[in-house]
């Protein structure tokens, strides 16, 4: 019997990949006048005495004034349209997903997808009689969170972790209201992710960052205490943040914001640290929000669908935006006891979540099981400390916060000033880099707090092979830059698109942000 | 494009001192050629010279006689147009200035100079509005954000610049050093001025990051905040800096940029305070002091605002200190505590502690403000 021989993919990388370019023109661009994609046959003689036309007789204040601004093309030109399209992108499937550190890009089964698919005939409105099954799903998955955070009521309401965010929020402002109270600011740090200071600000609060310890990376509690008084509305943190530093004292934190009077909300978008390991709920929060697109797999859709699941302790459930869906002994129903009091949330966003993701979710943590949960979050720790310290063998590049006592959990932010000081590459130049390898790589929100930033995040998906790959592939362009620094800068050279003129990013009197625009501007 | 005036300033003494153990080059220019120092500045002109080649045709390069530009620019084959009189080999800070000004006056589109802080510093106190400058590093200290990355960066960028593919400007601060205390290991930064540079992140040494309009805009909305804050019959010292200078741009009033002024009822009553001139115009009514942090360092109090005489700041009390700065400018620091050196160790220690930055309208940063 012949025996394949195996290869060693740890040493790979791929210099030869090069990403479709079809050179596609926006669909506006292909529109045809009197092109049609479907030839809709004609009325039948009963229904257009019913109803005429089927225009003139909707009220005229609902009627367009002129044809809306479509493009006219054949079906097989939008199909190719968008194939071609789909090809030019740098999918989670077609990527070893290391790269887009705080995102937590893990496998999302495709069956789960599959399974997913027969929901599509359902509808909000239908009667609950009609819709037990899902219902049943989604009160399930309340108790799973339940379970998962210590936590005792959750809404899938929130369409996305900025939701999320915007509900806890939200909730915190209604419960100061309910009690007659005027505080007026809201306390996050300044890793914790943007939306954690926007959410509160669009409820009106003012809002108080503390910054890291330069030693330990982690806010000091006597910087935490002077930010915290009685104005302190709440205070928001993701722990571990995007340095993956995890605060062990946020007990304490969270104590004192309570003798203050403040609530305490726990970001938990990227909750794959935590699993089976520590809860909200043991930490004293109030809340906590989990994205289900990243930690539970539904997946993380740049955009598409998702839900920012929020829960909240005992005592707060009344200011949970409606409906909730009940058990009452026999059958599912939607509870809507909370949608007008006079103190509360009482909607974010229509009907009761996206039932896909919410489904998803479930099929999810039903595979895995209670122990699998926490094999999600040892497996993710295990491949970033692997990360981490295939990373720190490379030369120029370091972290920041190595006081020795604090361990990376689930992601890192790295640093290549040294290189940048070296070669004058920057960052942002190794990020386009990595599109010639088909690869991802995140550096950090604006503006950046560490210089040259590198954030990854392994998740529970790749095999050490991939890692390998991964960190071969960045070893390879951090050698560029010493090498052939011009090269780097001026990536990428084999991506779809190659490298944008920049300097006009600056520059607001420059920018077209819609077709419109451009057309105005450029045209 | 039409045809541009470039102009170019080249400090032919730049940099000598640094090769020969000088730590800077103001004042010993004769004594570093003695070493056998090899003048460098023309050679970092020309380097950013070669990335306009492809515009040349449509530039003419104003300059200096011989070292001063003109050896750089003809060497390159541009079209030149050279300001009269002859200099020395060891030219000084007057020609640069007389340079500068020749410039100014014709009417240069973007005026390059190749030097380092002394020759940023030489350049400031020429500089009239309207003009826009860009620094090419040759000299041994580069610490003004001023100057570009490299020599070829600053011929990129003033290729941008003058195709007017960058056509926005901002103002960064010249910064220097004490030489005398350089070279005895001591650094200590102070703020000379500002000088407007076409603003392009990648290519200059401020790469403070976020885009450039947003931070204008968080500027203008805490100077706002910092206008809503002003309580009647207080008085305000104002200080140092572009970013308390948008406090009085919001208020309507003229403004000392690298000096302390005063407002009461959101009227001016002097520019360019100092010392116990403040404490007498003050008298005994309250006054709260509103100050950005300078100097490249983090500094809050002692580097560029010396007006703000130990006297002045016990008058006023930390609980009447008022913070401003943008998030870009605090993140540079990494969280290492701002830094207050008033000459005063009592005082110091007194004004040590947190406190909330106000970073745009809504928005403040806890800070830890400690002792050199």
């Amino acid at each position: 019997m012949n025996t394949m021989k195996r290869i060693d993919r740890s040493a790979k990388v791929r210099v030869g990949f090069h990403e479709a370019k079809w050179d596609e023109p926006i669909i506006y661009e292909l529109s045809k006048p009197g092109e049609r994609g479907i030839l809709a046959p004609k009325a039948e003689k009963q229904v257009v005495q019913a109803v005429g036309d089927g225009v003139s007789v909707l009220p005229a204040a609902l009627r367009r004034r002129e044809a809306v601004n479509l493009p006219e093309i054949s079906q097989n030109r939008v199909l190719r349209h968008y194939m071609r399209l789909s090809q030019e992108t740098l999918g989670a499937d077609v990527n070893i997903e290391i790269g887009q550190g705080t995102c937590t890009m893990k496998y999302s089964p495709k069956i789960n997808e599959q399974l997913a698919r027969g929901l599509f005939d359902l509808h909000p409105l239908q009667d609950p009689s009609t819709v037990q099954g899902i219902m049943e799903i989604f009160y399930q998955t309340d108790k799973y969170m339940q379970e998962i955070s210590g936590m005792s009521r959750f809404t899938f309401q929130p369409g996305g972790g900025s939701q999320g965010l915007f509900t806890m929020a939200s909730i915190v402002r209604a419960y100061m209201d309910s009690r007659g109270e005027t505080r007026d600011e809201f306390i996050t740090t300044i890793y914790s992710h943007p939306s954690d200071a926007a959410a509160p600000a669009l409820k009106g609060y003012k809002i108080i960052y503390l910054q890291p310890n330069p030693e330990n990376g982690l806010p000091d509690f006597e910087a935490f205490k002077a930010a915290c008084t009685s104005r302190t509305a709440g205070f928001i943190q993701a722990n571990p943040e995007d340095t993956g530093l995890f605060n062990g004292q946020i007990a304490r934190f969270v104590d004192y914001a309570h003798q203050m009077g403040a609530l305490c909300c726990y970001d938990q978008a990227n909750g794959n640290a935590v699993l089976g390991v520590a809860r909200a709920k043991e930490a004293g929060f109030d809340m906590c929000h989990f994205n289900l697109h990243k930690t539970f797999s539904t997946p993380h859709g740049c955009g598409g669908p998702a839900c920012g699941a929020t829960g909240v302790r005992e005592g707060l459930e009344e200011f949970l935006p409606a409906p909730l869906i009940d058990f009452d002994g026999e059958k599912y129903v939607f509870n809507y006891a909370f949608e007008n009091k006079e103190f509360g949330v009482h909607k974010v966003r229509s009907y009761y979540g996206v039932a896909p993701v919410v489904f998803k979710t479930y099929c999810w943590i039903r595979s895995m099981g209670p122990n699998g949960l926490y094999q999600v979050t040892k497996t993710a720790v295990l491949n970033n400390n692997y990360l981490f310290r295939k990373m720190l063998e490379i030369p120029g590049i370091s972290a920041y916060y190595m006081d020795g006592k604090n361990q990376r959990v689930e992601q890192c932010r790295y640093t290549m000033e040294k290189i940048f000081q070296d070669t004058g590459v920057s960052t942002g130049d190794v990020q386009r880099r990595m599109m010639d390898f088909g690869m991802h790589y995140w550096t950090s929100h604006h503006p950046y707090f560490l210089p040259e930033p590198i954030t990854l995040e392994p998740t529970e998906s790749p095999s050490r092979e991939d890692i390998d790959e991964y960190v071969n592939t960045l070893r390879y362009v951090f050698q560029e830059c010493y090498d052939n620094p011009e090269y780097v800068k001026s990536a990428p050279h084999r991506s779809t698109t190659h490298q944008v003129d920049e300097s006009v990013m600056d520059d607001p009197e420059k920018w077209a942000t819609t077709w419109k625009v451009y057309l105005r501007k450029y045209k | 494009m039409e045809q541009k005036m470039l102009g170019l300033i080249v400090n032919p003494v730049a940099g000598l001192g640094g090769s020969v153990g000088l730590k800077g080059s103001d004042g010993l220019a004769v004594e570093a050629l003695r070493r056998g120092a090899v003048p460098q500045a023309e050679n970092r002109a020309a380097k950013a010279l070669e990335e306009l080649l492809p515009l040349r045709d449509r530039i003419t390069v104003c300059t200096g006689p011989g070292a001063m530009g003109e050896n750089a620019a003809r060497a390159m084959g541009f079209s030149c147009q050279v300001m009269e009189g002859a200099v020395s080999p060891v030219t000084t800070a007057r020609d640069t200035r007389a340079l500068a000004r020749w410039l100014q006056a014709l009417g240069a589109d973007l005026i390059l100079f190749a030097g380092g802080d002394g020759t940023a510093r030489d350049i400031c106190s020429a500089a009239r509005e309207g003009s826009v400058f860009l620094g090419i590093p040759a000299g041994v200290k580069i610490h003004s954000p001023v100057y570009a990355c490299s020599p070829s960066a600053a011929g990129r960028l003033a290729a941008l610049y003058l195709e007017e593919k960058v056509s926005q400007v901002r103002e960064e601060e010249v910064l220097d050093i004490d030489e005398e205390e350089y070279r005895r290991e001591v650094i200590s930064t102070r703020l000379y001025g500002y000088l407007p540079i076409p603003r392009e992140k990648r290519l200059t040494q401020n790469r403070k990051c976020g885009t450039p309009p947003s931070e204008a805009a968080c500027i203008a909305s805490l100077a706002a905040k910092a206008a809503d804050l002003m309580e009647p019959d207080v008085y305000y010292l104002i200080g140092a800096g572009t970013t308390t200078r948008a406090i009085m741009t919001e208020l309507g009033l003229p403004n000392t940029l690298i000096g302390v002024d005063l407002v009461y009822n959101r009227k001016l009553v002097q520019n360019d305070v100092y010392g116990q001139q403040i404490i007498s115009l003050i008298g005994d009514k309250p006054v709260k002091l509103m100050v950005t942090v300078t100097g490249g360092q983090g500094f809050l109090f002692g580097r560029g605002n010396q007006q703000l005489t130990a006297d002045v700041l016990r008058r006023v009390g930390r609980e009447n200190l008022l913070i401003f700065a943008t998030k870009e400018k605090l993140f540079q620091l990494r969280g290492r505590p701002l830094l207050v050196d008033t000459g005063d160790t009592a005082l110091d220690e007194a004004l040590s502690g947190y406190y909330p930055v106000i970073c745009s309208y809504q928005e403040t940063v806890i800070c830890r403000v400690c002792a050199i």
